[in-house]
Formats: C-alpha cells, sequence, structure tokens
C-alpha cells in the first residue's frame, strides 16, 4: 500500500475548503438566540454593579459598606480596594454590590460610603517634556545600525517629520465579565466572555482556594474581544466571591465606562523621525525617536519593529521613552503593535516620496527589496492600484483639485505571523455515521465552528452540517488562546489530521469487507468510492466499526505543511478631505491580503472587512481623550467615543490573494493582517489630498483643520 | 449611568440630582470630592425620591401576555432580558446609542433601553426571538446570514431588527437610504459590508 501521507488535497479535489460558506451558527446569532456569558440567566441569578473611582490618583481613606449591605435587594457586598489602598486610574474598581435586580444594585452602590485621598497624576501621552519635567518618563532602549551621519551627508532627499497615534481602547460590544454559579461548597460554573476557554480556569481556581478541576468555564459566543479577553479577571473572581457570599448566581459585567477605562487599551505611539534618500529614491536613513504610554507602566511601541516591514534600510538610529501614565493598562489589541508601527513607518516615507515629488507607489515599490516578501508585496501593489485605478486617480501632493472638498490617494503595506496555535481535539465518528468534534476553543466571530465543520466535512465528504462541533468549554480537549491569528489554523490542522486517521481507519474496514484496495479509495458526497466507482454509503462504512464509535485526536501544529506562517498586504484609499470642516470622507478603500490557504472564503472576506473599517475607527475618529487636570477619561461611552457608522465607511473592495502558491504554503492566520495600514493610508491620502501630514491619528476634524493652519496648503 | 449624570452636569442633562451632587461636592471644595461621599449626601436629601413599590406590568410580547412584578424605574430592556428571558436585545451603553437593544413597539423601532416597562403596557412588543419559529426565518435573518453580515455577533440582533423594520417602511431603498436609515446602529467587529448588501439585495437595489 502507498504511504498515507497527511495533507490538504489537491486544490482543484476539493468540493468545499475554499469557497464561500455560510457560518453554521448564523442564524442563532442573527435571530438572538445565541447565549452569551451576558445573557446567562439560571433561575435566582443575581446582578452586580461596580463603584469604580473616578479621578487620575488617590489612596481610599476609608470605605463604608454598611448602608450598602442594608439596601433593599442587596445581596452581597465586594471590597476590590479597601482603606490604604491605592487607586492608580480613573475606572479602577472599588466595590461592587450584588442584588436581586440590577436597579437594587445600583442602590446598593450608591449606597457606599468611601473617601480619597488625592494623589498627583499624570495622563497626557503626547507631551513629552512635560512628563520628563514631572519624572514619569524612562528610557526604553536605542540601538544602532550602519552609519547614519554618514548616510545623511551623503543623501539627496532628506526628510524630517512628526507623527503619531493615539490610545484606543477595545471597546468589546459585551463588555467583560461573567455569571458565576456554586455548585456546593467547591465546585464553580463560570460563563465567561473569553478568548482563552481552556486556560482561564486556573485563574479562578487559584483565588478561591478550589481545585482547578473544579471550575467549568463555558463560553459559547464572545461578544468582541479583540486582544482584551483572555483572563479572568479581578472582577470574574469577585463575581464568584459574591455568588459565595449571597448563596446565589451573579452576573457581573463591566459598565460601559468601566470598559472603556479599563478593559483594555492598545498604547499610543509618537515619533520624531528623520528618513532620507538617494537620488534613485531608495532608502538609506532612518532615524526616530519615539515615545508613548501603555498605561502605569509607562511602555509604549516596541523598539525592535522599526521602521516596520522595511527593517532592510541600511542605516538606522532609533530609541524609545515609556510614558507612565495614570490610565487604564493596556492589553493585546489586534495585531499588537503592528497599527501604530505602521502609523509612523509608512505615513515618513510617503512625506519622503512627496518632498521628491515622487508618485508615492514607485517609492513603496522601489523600496520593497527592504521588505521580508518584496514578490508577494509587488505582486499585491499591482492588483492593489488596478482595483482602485491609481494610475488615473494619481497627481502629486496637495494636487488635490477641487475649491473646499480635495481627493487624494495613499497607500500603506503590514506584515503578520499567524502561525498555527497548539490545540487538541476529539473527533467521534459513530456507527450510525454521525461525526462530531470536541475541543475547549472559541469563536470570536471569526468563524471557528464553520470552518472545523468544513474541514471534517472536506475530509469525510460530507455535508458542513453533517458535523456537529462542540467547543467552548475546558472539559474538552486543550486548545490555543484566540490570539494573534493563530486560531483557523490551530484546529484546522488538528481537524484535518484527526480526519484523516479515522478516515483511513474505516478505509480498511471497507477495503477488507468490500474485497477493494484501500488506496484506491476516496470518500465523496457522503459515499465511499474506489477508483471513482461507489462501493458503500458513508453510513455503511460507518457501520463496520461494530457498536463503539470511533474515536481519534487530532493535534497540532506539526511540520507536515498543513499550516505555516507569514503574510504580507497592502492596502491603499481614496478619500475626500473638506478643507473647511476637517471632515475626511472614504470614497473608497482596497485591501490585498494573502493568507495560505483559505477554508471560507465568505468568513475569511468578513475578516478583510471588518479590519478594513476598524481601520478607518482608529483613523479617523476613534481615540481615549484624557482630561490631564482631573485624571478623567471623559468620553468614556459609545456617544463620544466614536466609531464608525454604516454611512461612513464609503466602497470597500477586498481580494484575497491566492494563487496556488498560497494553497500550498497551508492555513495561515487573518485575523491581525486587514487592520494594520489601513490608518497609515487613510492618512496618506489625506496627505496627498491635502499637501498637509495630519500628523496624528485619529485624524478629527480638529486635527485636520489644525494642520492646514500651520501647512503650506 | 454615573459617568453621564458627572458629564452632563450643565449640558441638557442637568437634573435634582447632578444638582445637589454639584452642592455636596462645593461644600468640600478642600478634600476631594468624591463620587461615594457625594452620593451619600445625595441620598440623604433625597430619601423622598426612592423607588416605588414593585407593581404588576402586564407586557405583550411576540403575541404573548407576560405578567411582571416590576419596580416602575425598570427599563423594557431589564424585562425582556432579566426576566422574560429574551436576551436577543443587548445591553450595550446605558445611553442607548448603539442600538443594540432595539426592539418593535407597534410596529416602530423602539430603544428597550430608554423605554419604561410600565410604559409598554397595551403596547405589541416584537422582538428579534419572534423572527424565527424553528426552522422558519425571517429573510432578513436569512439575509444576515447569507452575506455573512456578523462576526462576533452581539450587535447583530439589534440590527437585524433595525433592518426588518426600515425595509418594511423602505421596501425599496437605495444605498444611500440604507446608509441613513441604518445609522442608528454601531458594529464593532465591522459587518456594515454584508448588512449593507444584504439590505440592498431585499430592496432589489432601491428599483
Amino acid at each position: 500500500m502507498a504511504e498515507r501521507k497527511v495533507a490538504w488535497k489537491k486544490r482543484t479535489d476539493n468540493t468545499l475548503i475554499g469557497g464561500d460558506h455560510q457560518r453554521i451558527d448564523g442564524v442563532e446569532k442573527a435571530s438572538g438566540h445565541a447565549k452569551y456569558a451576558a445573557d446567562i440567566n439560571t433561575a435566582g441569578t443575581l446582578f452586580a454593579r461596580l463603584l469604580t473611582f473616578k479621578g487620575g490618583a488617590a489612596v481610599v481613606k476609608s470605605i463604608d459598606t454598611a448602608d450598602a449591605e442594608k439596601t433593599p435587594g442587596v445581596r452581597a457586598v465586594h471590597v476590590f480596594n479597601g482603606a490604604g489602598k491605592e487607586v492608580r486610574w480613573d475606572g479602577t474598581i472599588v466595590a461592587a454590590v450584588a442584588a436581586d435586580t440590577p436597579e437594587q444594585a445600583e442602590d446598593g452602590v450608591r449606597a457606599i460610603k468611601v473617601a480619597y485621598e488625592a494623589k498627583p497624576h499624570w495622563v497626557d501621552e503626547e507631551d513629552l517634556p512635560g512628563a520628563t519635567t514631572g519624572k514619569r518618563t524612562k528610557p526604553l532602549g536605542d540601538n544602532k545600525k550602519g552609519d547614519v551621519a554618514a548616510a545623511l551627508k551623503a543623501a539627496k532627499h532628506v526628510h524630517k517629520g512628526y507623527y503619531g497615534i493615539t490610545t484606543i481602547s477595545h471597546m468589546c460590544l459585551e463588555t467583560h465579565g461573567s455569571h458565576c454559579e456554586w455548585d456546593g461548597d467547591d465546585k464553580l460554573n463560570v460563563h465567561l466572555s473569553t478568548q482563552n476557554v481552556s486556560g482561564t480556569g486556573g485563574q479562578f481556581a487559584g483565588p478561591l482556594g478550589i481545585d482547578a478541576s473544579n471550575v467549568s468555564i463555558t463560553c459559547n459566543y464572545i461578544g468582541g474581544g479583540f486582544g482584551s479577553k483572555f483572563a479572568a479577571d479581578e472582577w470574574g473572581v469577585a463575581c464568584a466571591q459574591l455568588s459565595k457570599k449571597a448563596g446565589k448566581p451573579v452576573r457581573l459585567m463591566l459598565d460601559r465606562a468601566t470598559e472603556l477605562k479599563i478593559g483594555g487599551t492598545r498604547p499610543s505611539g509618537f515619533a520624531e523621525v528623520t528618513i532620507a534618500a538617494d537620488a534613485e529614491g531608495n532608502i538609506t536613513v532612518w532615524d526616530s525617536h519615539h515615545w508613548g504610554t501603555s498605561g502605569i507602566a509607562g511602555s509604549t511601541i516596541s523598539l525592535g519593529q522599526l521602521p516596520y516591514c522595511f527593517d532592510g534600510i541600511p542605516n538606522r538610529n532609533r530609541k524609545a521613552t515609556g510614558i507612565s501614565t495614570n490610565t487604564g493598562p493596556n492589553r493585546a489589541w489586534r495585531a499588537p503593535p503592528h497599527p501604530q508601527l505602521c502609523a509612523v513607518t509608512d505615513t515618513v516615507i510617503d512625506d519622503l516620496a512627496a518632498k521628491m515629488g515622487a508618485n508615492s507607489y514607485d517609492i513603496f515599490m522601489k523600496n520593497l527589496d527592504k521588505t521580508p516578501k518584496p514578490d508577494v508585496y509587488a505582486e499585491e501593489m499591482k492588483i492593489g492600484a488596478k482595483l482602485i485605478d491609481w494610475k488615473a486617480k494619481w497627481h502629486a501632493h496637495g494636487k488635490g483639485g477641487g475649491k473646499s472638498v480635495k481627493r487624494g490617494l495613499g497607500m500603506a503595506l503590514h506584515r503578520w505571523g499567524g502561525r498555527a496555535g497548539a490545540t487538541t481535539c476529539t473527533v467521534k465518528v459513530h456507527p450510525d455515521g454521525a461525526v462530531e468534534t470536541f475541543l475547549g476553543s472559541q469563536d470570536l466571530g471569526t468563524g471557528t465552528r464553520t470552518v472545523i465543520a468544513i474541514t471534517l466535512a472536506e475530509t469525510f465528504g460530507l455535508g458542513i452540517n453533517d458535523v456537529k462541533v462542540n467547543l467552548g468549554n475546558n472539559s474538552y480537549p486543550k486548545a490555543n488562546p484566540s490570539g494573534g491569528s493563530i486560531t483557523v489554523g490551530g484546529v484546522s490542522g488538528p481537524h484535518r489530521r484527526a480526519g484523516l486517521e479515522a478516515l483511513w481507519k474505516i478505509y480498511d474496514l471497507v477495503a477488507a469487507k468490500y474485497k477493494v484496495k484501500a488506496d484506491s479509495l476516496s470518500a465523496k458526497g457522503g459515499k465511499i468510492l474506489s477508483a471513482g466507482k461507489s462501493v458503500c454509503t458513508w453510513k455503511q462504512a460507518c457501520g463496520l466499526l461494530g457498536p463503539m464509535p470511533l474515536e481519534v485526536q487530532g493535534q497540532g501544529p506539526k511540520n507536515d505543511g498543513l499550516t505555516s506562517q507569514g503574510v504580507a498586504g497592502v492596502q491603499m484609499a481614496d478619500v475626500s478631505v473638506d478643507i473647511e470642516t476637517g471632515i475626511v470622507r472614504i470614497n473608497e478603500l482596497v485591501a490585498v491580503q494573502d493568507c495560505g490557504l483559505i477554508i471560507d472564503e465568505l468568513t475569511a472576506r468578513s475578516q478583510v472587512y471588518g479590519g478594513l473599517i476598524m481601520g478607518i475607527a482608529y483613523a479617523l475618529s476613534e481615540e481615549r481623550v484624557m482630561d490631564n487636570r482631573t485624571g478623567r477619561f471623559i468620553n468614556a461611552d459609545l456617544e463620544n467615543y466614536k466609531l464608525p457608522r454604516i454611512g461612513d465607511i464609503g466602497k470597500l473592495m477586498v481580494h484575497m490573494y491566492q494563487p496556488d502558491s498560497e494553497y500550498e504554503r497551508g492555513v495561515v492566520g487573518l485575523g491581525e493582517p486587514p487592520v494594520i495600514s489601513t490608518g497609515a493610508a487613510i492618512s496618506n491620502a489625506v496627505a496627498n489630498a491635502t499637501g498637509v501630514r495630519v500628523p496624528v491619528q485619529p485624524l478629527t476634524p480638529q486635527r485636520v483643520l489644525e494642520a492646514l493652519k500651520g501647512g503650506q496648503a | 449611568m454615573r459617568d453621564r449624570d458627572d458629564q452632563n452636569r450643565s449640558g441638557p442633562g442637568f437634573n435634582r440630582r447632578d444638582f445637589l451632587k454639584g452642592s455636596a461636592a462645593a461644600a468640600t471644595a478642600t478634600a476631594m470630592a468624591t463620587q461615594g461621599s457625594e452620593e451619600a449626601a445625595a441620598a440623604n436629601l433625597k430619601t423622598n425620591v426612592f423607588a416605588a413599590a414593585a407593581q404588576n406590568v402586564t407586557l405583550n410580547v411576540n403575541g404573548k401576555d407576560h405578567t411582571v412584578k416590576v419596580e416602575p424605574r425598570v427599563t423594557l430592556l431589564h424585562v425582556l432580558r432579566n426576566n422574560l428571558n429574551l436576551t436577543g436585545c443587548k445591553e450595550v451603553d446605558e445611553r442607548s446609542a448603539d442600538g443594540a437593544d432595539t426592539v418593535l413597539i407597534d410596529g416602530k423601532t423602539v430603544l428597550a433601553g430608554s423605554r419604561l416597562a410600565i410604559e409598554c403596557e397595551g403596547k405589541k412588543i416584537r422582538t428579534v426571538e419572534s423572527l424565527r419559529r424553528g426552522e422558519k426565518v425571517d429573510a432578513v435573518v436569512a439575509g444576515f446570514v447569507k452575506h455573512d453580515a456578523m462576526q462576533c455577533g452581539f450587535c447583530t440582533p439589534g440590527f437585524v431588527v433595525a433592518t426588518r423594520a426600515f425595509l418594511d417602511k423602505n421596501p425599496k431603498a437605495s444605498l444611500a437610504d440604507i446608509q441613513k436609515g441604518l445609522g442608528g446602529n454601531i458594529c464593532r467587529c465591522g459587518t456594515y459590508q454584508g448588512i449593507t448588501a444584504c439590505a440592498l439585495e431585499i430592496s432589489k437595489g432601491g428599483k
């Protein structure tokens, strides 16, 4: 018999993989039947509300919860930060109250008496001189490559500028939180809104003093995570403690303001950059000093990845300074910290092109030799340029036409890893032909369930709905946390391996029973075929298993070619800028994205559309606004923390770059990359339209008008 | 809620409670004004505005009458979600700026979080759950699935209700109509492309 080898099918043999497939949980979600942690209502469930600190920094002098405990309906009070504790940023939770109704819990919160002693605070993330005077800065390293001074002397074109991108929040629509219910004294059932079903049980068990084996974590649906929901969090543990105290189940979800303040942020970065090129436009120098904040820890975007994607620039100085601010701590925000790196690199390259009087496209193209994937970028740029009609639309910087409304083009490029995460699954094939799988994974909205069903259905020659996918519980085999674009690769590899192993066992049974050669068999359309001729149905084949189901474990990642890593990606923007109001409108955005083998192109495209729209948000409107006087996050609600709405996105065009060379790479993660270069592409388009760089994203009307006032438009 | 009150002190949201809180803060100007003590001071002064007792309210939801015992201050959203377990409408923002709590009252879209339950007696309330009966799903639900107009799915039910009501009223909506008419809802994952495609398909592009 020929050697059996784990691999994906030949591309042309696929009946499902690579097609457009509706997600299998789509109706559940769209009809409101999907249950999130925020929706769990077991009998007697209490509702928790939070008392949070509102200010920059303080010490809790005293806290008195006696009146809260006596408030009608209140069943338990939990103090997070009692007398003597420091509270170091706006939104820090001081206490929580659980009551029969949310309204009564709010009464309880209002009845808590707390006194603070104010401490000095600093929340300005951009003002480096001020932060230095206030002793809020720390050096985060510097390093050199080549000889910047000599190369600057030899350069033909030199540009110096200031760039930046502010802190934003994750703003999950389902806030962080959980529903906790005890089963006896030492068994805890948690419905947790989490990206980390398999890894959070112990985080409850430790602080609660129970065995990790006694904590059940369930998450069938999660209302957004974007990198901020990997932990049980102190409020998760507090939910369990409130539940224990009250002797009833408790649901504790952060309120919107607290979600924005402490549920996770993306660090900021501001940079002074000098860039230079020779007469042909080859970039020869990069010299940058950047700063920003990640919260009290005082970090900023990483030093080691600047200039982003163009690591091959021969002469380079770089230096970073962190600012410690009294602000909610950072968490991984989709593609950390690539959007910020891109925002302070590709804008600089675009300004260099403007200074040279060159077409930005040509300067990016010329310098691709300094990137990790020159060939892929070049192909993607050509496709993107065609889609947006770059050649016809291009004009020199500042020649955006129109009296009050100027139009412009911009582009940027990005990269990401996306290696498969470590996951195990148990695939069961029942004697009646039913197929199911179990794994402690989660579906963030990327379509995890659907890609698993497609993978197994393709392998067994079944329909997508013939596969039952069980995920979202930590009693299932361990799966990777979903962060870093590692889940689709993480789950598809093990399922292909387990599926093939199961199929081969079934082939052997069929071969023995029907006197055919096992290596002549294939599975298609619910049948087992030998050299293309039907031998038996899938059901009949599974009947040969005997009374017990066949159970196979799949693991990954392995170096067998099912998955790999590393993607490029190019985005282009066509915008209109109203120079009287400062309002930027998106006309068109183009994304060209590679990601290896695509399992479900419909959900893959959705990821890219979503990336573009999140990109529009942080490029144009979304930011955390801190008030340095009070230390408060002053726009912590959905009215003033501006996200684009359905009419704000313009025309979006997504091209999945998938020549056979991509298919042969196997599955590579896609979640992060499409959000990375959108901001820089939009900023570059605005600069092209107006001839003025709006240095800091988001490009709010105020920042646009300020830049125009100071510029040469 | 608490944040809104604080921020709107001199704005349109000015009310008695904020005024009291402001006075308390001014009185203790030397010390740091704190939420807790402000609230406590306000609470002492306004004992006469405590919530009225819970009472029976009968709501007609998805064609069925439900009687629940709730305080007059309780929103329709909380009754639907917490008392009736109809959790398709979501609590996303206390200001209802996002549309995830969209339901239909007598055929019109209403943000359930900004309506008191007692106001809704005698009215016909419909939630997203009514758009699916077993295997039968409404064309908007099916269209959202077909065009993958969802990712995490948390904003999706609100968008589905808003889209259903919008298309009922504007069966020949154009792209521009859709972009304006569905502007009351927010999605964080970025699913507007699919939602637009779904609505345009049902309205046949306005033609």
